[in-house]
């Protein structure tokens, strides 16, 4: 599986770097070296264990090293789930940015710049090179050496020191093609100090094939800044997604993630959160919504490596059929860092007596003036109320649906953008009862 | 109204209701009484459709449709109503959208329209001042960290929003304080009226100097052993049940 990547590089070596962004090609042969000698993970890994990756990564997908544009224009094409939603909007085709932005981009405040990393990297070369890299360039992860190989552009938002953004960014990323198609994407998001902003970003597919995304998304925030990752994917079932999101929090700075799985194939979530500098406060949250053979694994890990810090973490899982679900909570505490607050939390509910859940709290705790706490369920929904509903006239299938509309409720509370939390309360519901495949045209299911 | 004939029925195999026969007709209140562990909450969990209990004989009829053939749900849109002995707690379920989904249930099964948002805060509120509940319970999730107390009076507060042909109350004075009790009881009998009917499940004549039955029965192992007038009832206050027991044995 290794080889035939492996050879691809050494083939094209010079035309990937010859249509990438400058600054990604300083560290593509070192990144190159070390997927050479890692690998893709396998199960046999233990940051990896859960999910198979491998009927995954064994397609023939086709790769765009020229960066040839797709023919589609998303504003006109691609109605997203989330609509109305006032923001500056954003599409990302397969790994390219794409060009045409709306006209209201415009009235981004001074001094922000959102574009691609290949333009970031050609127009602030100093500024891309500051920060490319260093979170990812030391992680010592199949994927993320892989994509460090073969990402030539991503998405590239940097808000300067004291700028609030008035609204939220919406990046879409869309798949598209007509044969099997593998993305790689490299995004940079740098949020100064005392800055403010909020990003959304949602994941579909266009068209029925195989798709597969490997996409690394670095995140700096800077002292006193304050910042909301979302991350929604409503993809089809023959689509393979695999994210890694790094943050680097500064001090006293505060950031909401919160990665929704309502529709997918094959998803896996890296989520690290490094928490660099005293009382810092992170929220990690992410829920899932899984049936069929559906696959999501998240793997999070949240680093205190300063003191005084305060970390939530909340996920949560309802699956049905055949689906898998994995979540690991890696909770590291440093010898120095005391006055931890860290506090993390997983619920999952089965639907089917088929459907697989594992869990795992994983806490590395060198500190001793620390307040730590972790809980993790797996559960059916509750008989007793299901049966007192129904002495109420509520039918079985109501029922059961307000039950789960009430055990997701918690997760969309951690959204700060209030339109954005009614319309996902509306999605969810609607994931809930079977109607999200069939209504909102961008999904293509088996 | 309500016709039940020979009724057996189990829980995890085991024969609780052995034989147990009763009918309601409509304006009456009945009064069941007996022994802990007797089956009078499994009486309820039967008319009302818990899937947990097995019938394995008799029938039960309501205004002569077969019970024992409707889901709970259907059992409930037919107008049977039980205030449970314990309520449940569902956390995330606000009361708000619970009890419109119960009216809007209601409505539907009797194909009319949903009811509209005026209508709905109106009912609530008008209901909410017949059972003297709190508005901040009404703003909670159902039964989330009420007390004792507070799930009972919630059980009346919901019976006084569906309005039921047939309310079953289960034990629902006990952990009620008197004044609770006296509101309790005043709830259900301005909710009385010659075309409902009320059976109230109890171990204490208390509830009955408020509420007075037309009929008091005894269950006894899974049967109704004795039935009588509403002196039947301070008698076994007065006696307990061991006399009962020695005629059943007997
Ligand atoms: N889920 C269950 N599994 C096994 N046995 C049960 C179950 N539920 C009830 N029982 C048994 O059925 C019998 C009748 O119980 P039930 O709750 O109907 O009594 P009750 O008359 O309502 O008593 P109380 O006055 O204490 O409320 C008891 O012996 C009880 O232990
Ligand atoms: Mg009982």
């Amino acid at each position: 599986m290794e080889q035939q990547y492996i050879d691809l590089y050494k083939a094209h070596r010079g035309m990937i770097k010859e249509h990438a962004a400058a600054v990604m090609n300083a560290s593509r042969d070192e990144a190159f070296a070390r997927f050479a000698r890692l690998g893709f993970p396998t199960t046999k890994i233990e940051n990896y264990k859960y999910t198979e990756l491998k009927p995954s990564l064994e397609v023939d997908y086709g790769l765009n090293f020229r960066r040839l544009d797709f023919p589609v224009d998303p504003y006109q094409a691609f109605q997203c789930d989330v609509p109305g939603i006032d923001s500056f909007l954003y599409f990302v085709v397969n790994d390219g940015f794409y060009p045409e932005t709306d006209d209201r981009n415009k009235e981004l405040p001074e001094g922000v710049i959102i574009c691609s990393m290949k333009e970031a990297s050609e127009k602030y070369p100093e500024l891309v090179a500051t920060y490319y890299g260093k979170q990812s360039g030391k992680k010592d992860d199949g994927l993320v050496a892989f994509n460090g190989a073969f990402a030539q552009d991503g998405f590239f938002m940097y808000v300067p020191k004291n700028v609030e953004l008035p609204r939220p960014v919406q990046l879409i990323n869309i798949m598209r093609s007509d044969v099997d198609f593998m993305a790689n994407s490299h995004d940079l998001i740098i949020i100064e100090e005392n800055a403010k902003a909020q990003l959304l970003v949602c994941d579909h597919t266009q068209d029925d094939v195989r798709f597969l995304a490997n996409r690394v998304t670095e995140v700096f925030v800077g002292e006193y800044a304050t910042y909301d990752h979302y991350k929604l994917e409503n993809t089809h079932n023959r689509m393979t997604n695999l994210m890694t999101l790094l943050i680097d929090q500064q001090a006293s700075s505060n950031v909401i993630s919160n990665v929704i799985t309502l529709h997918n194939g094959v998803t896996r979530n890296t989520i690290e959160v490094a928490l660099n500098g005293k009382h810092c406060e992170t929220e990690v949250c992410g829920m899932v919504i899984a049936d069929k053979n559906q696959t999501v694994d998240n793997f999070t890990s949240v680093l205190h490596n300063m003191p005084e810090c305060h970390s939530d973490e909340l996920f949560k899982y309802v699956l049905d059929d055949v689906s898998k679900g994995a979540f690991t909570g890696r909770l590291f505490v440093e010898k120095d860092a005391q006055k931890t607050r860290a506090y993390q939390t997983n619920r999952n509910i089965l639907l089917h007596p088929s459907a697989k859940m594992r869990t795992k709290p994983q806490l590395e705790i060198f500190a001793d003036d620390v307040k730590c706490s972790h809980g993790a369920t797996i559960g059916q929904l509750d008989d007793n109320a299901l049966f007192y509903m129904r002495s109420r006239g509520i039918p079985y299938n109501e029922a059961r649906l307000l039950l789960m509309n009430a055990f997701m409720a918690d997760v969309l509370e951690y959204i700060r953008i209030f339109a954005l939390r009614d319309r996902m309360k509306m999605l969810v519901e609607k994931r809930l009862r079977g109607e999200l495949s069939k209504c909102e045209g961008c999904v293509i299911c088996q | 109204m309500l016709v039940i004939k020979n009724l057996h029925a189990n829980i995890d195999g085991k024969e609780i209701l052995k034989g147990l026969s009763l009918t309601i007709n409509k304006g009456e209140i009945h009064a069941i009484m007996g022994p802990n562990g007797s089956g009078k909450s499994t009486l309820s969990s039967v008319i009302t459709g818990h899937p947990a209990f097995e019938v394995t004989h008799g029938t039960i009829e309501f205004n002569g449709t077969d019970l024992l053939e409707l889901a709970p749900e259907e059992r409930a849109n037919e107008g049977i109503f039980l205030s449970f002995q314990y309520p449940v707690e569902i956390p995330g379920v606000s009361m708000v959208n619970f009890m419109r989904s119960a009216i809007n249930e209601q409505r539907k099964y009797r194909n009319e329209p949903a009811i509209s948002a005026t209508d709905f805060l109106r009912l609530m509120r008008e209901k909410k001042e017949l059972v003297e509940m709190d508005s901040k319970l009404t703003n909670r999730a159902v039964n989330e960290g009420f007390s004792g107390g507070e799930k009972k009076k919630n059980e009346i507060f919901q019976m006084a929003m569906l309005e039921p042909k047939l309310a079953i109350l289960d034990e629902t004075d006990s952990g009620l304080d008197i004044d609770a009790l006296r509101i309790v009881a005043n709830g259900v009998n301005k909710l009385k009226s010659p075309e409902n009917a009320t059976v109230v499940i109890t171990h204490y004549q208390r509830l009955l100097d408020y509420i007075t039955p037309d009929f008091v029965h005894v269950l006894y192992d899974g049967k109704i052993v004795k039935s009588g007038g509403k002196e039947l009832a301070l008698e076994l206050e007065a006696r307990g049940y061991d006399w009962i027991k020695q005629e059943v044995e007997a």
